[in-house]
């Protein structure tokens, strides 16, 4: 093999380029926990509409769900797995305790790199007057 | 190798053709003469007891008002522009020679021509917007009304061109530009979207009537059932002329007009 030094440090180099952005990520563990925790405000209280885990994996999911259904089958009331009734609703169920959209959403969507295109038509938290972000959330038991 | 068969080629070619025959043309004479009935074609008005419409009575109707159009594009953050190229209309008011071009306006008072008549989306039971939409985008809801999901159009626009009525307006701009006040029960839309009147379809559910009915303070709109022989708007029809626009074309508006 003619020019082995040269060839073989031209190889080395290439392959620390090519692994960069896997060190670079090894480096940056520590922001990674935006992802595991996700800022939940104090009032927004122990349990989401279902348990914590089904949330972090399926919320994606769960709003698709509840989007179609509201829209096209015109039913607007969600039973969780534990017979509570809730409004489907994304600016009033959700935002209603997820108030702090910035850190809540928008952290982990960033570094997921998916794009959250709900607020191009829903209004944000700041958007709604403070009557309508009290009000709306309902949260009651199937017996009431 | 040869075949000993009594069928031959022929004769099998026959064979086949008799019975792609009966099979193909059996059916269709089966469905000629079996029954006397056409096939029904709107399966949901079975299904379905509601079908809401609107009466507008136009001898009510103020031609000056803007009470129903106000409150309704303000309650559905609808935005209004300087520019008539980009506006965006839910209800609103138009000329009467534009709601009824069939009319013989040449015999008419040109004032009569000109005298401006309100217009919505006819939530028609044929409609053509749903047919063209290549998303189902636009649909027709059990109760009649035609509702859009703004989640799925994709601002094709096919529908502005399938609707005999203009009753769709095109989203070129961010509509949160337009509007100087957000209403935050109602979600605005993007821009690339068609939008339209849903006939309140977030608010009738309770059975209070849609917005422009309750603010009209000279009950010129009658919101009913038109399918339940005993509602008032049933009733209106019942007992006077009543037009509908361009009720040749065979859309079979919801939106009834008395004149």
């Amino acid at each position: 093999m003619y020019n082995k030094t040269k060839v073989s440090i031209g190889i080395l180099l290439f392959l620390c380029l090519a692994s960069l952005p896997f060190w670079h990520s090894l480096m940056q563990d520590g922001e990674d926990s935006a992802i595991k925790n996700p800022v939940i405000l104090a009032t927004a209280g122990e349990t989401c509409v279902e348990d914590r885990a089904f949330m972090r994996s399926n919320h994606m999911v769960l709003l698709h769900q509840w989007r179609d259904e509201v829209v096209r089958e015109n039913k607007r009331e969600y039973t969780n797995s534990h017979g509570e009734l809730f409004q489907k609703s994304l600016s009033k169920t959700c935002l209603g305790c997820h108030s702090n959209k910035k850190e809540f959403c928008e952290t982990c969507h960033a570094q997921a790199s998916v794009k959250v295109t709900c607020f191009d038509c829903h209004l944000q938290p700041e958007q709604m007057t403070e009557k309508n972000r009290q009000e709306p959330y309902f949260h009651k038991s199937r017996g009431n | 190798m040869k075949f000993d068969n009594k069928v031959n080629r022929k004769e099998f070619l026959k064979l086949t053709g008799i019975a792609a025959l009966i099979g193909v043309g059996g059916k269709t004479g089966f469905s000629l003469y079996a029954s006397g009935q056409e096939p029904e074609t709107d399966s949901d008005e079975n299904k379905n007891k509601i079908r809401y419409g609107l009466l507008i009575d136009t001898k009510k109707c103020p031609p000056d008002c803007t009470d129903c159009s106000d409150i309704c594009h303000s309650k559905h953050n609808v935005p209004s522009y300087k520019s008539k190229k980009i506006e965006i209309k839910w209800i609103w008011k138009e000329p009467a020679k534009h709601l009824f071009p069939e009319n013989n306006w040449d015999l008419k008072p040109v004032a009569a021509k000109n005298v401006p008549l309100l217009t919505v989306c006819n939530h028609c039971k044929n409609p053509p917007c749903v047919r063209v939409c290549p998303t189902q985008a636009t649909f027709k809801r059990d109760d009649g009304i035609i509702m859009m999901d703004y989640h799925r159009c994709i601002g094709c626009r096919f529908c502005m061109a399938g609707c005999p009525y203009g009753s769709r307006s095109f989203n070129y701009k961010d509509p949160r530009k337009g509007l100087t006040e957000l209403n935050p029960d109602y979600p605005t839309r993007t821009t690339g979207v068609v939008e339209k009147c849903n006939l309140c379809a977030e608010k009738i559910g309770d059975g209070s009537s849609p917005y422009c009915v309750e603010k009209c303070s000279k009950g010129a709109i009658i919101f009913g059932n038109l399918n339940d022989p005993e509602s008032e708007i049933r009733k209106a029809i019942e007992q006077d002329h009543v037009l509908r626009r361009k009720a040749e074309l065979g859309t079979e508006p919801s939106v009834f007009y008395k004149v």
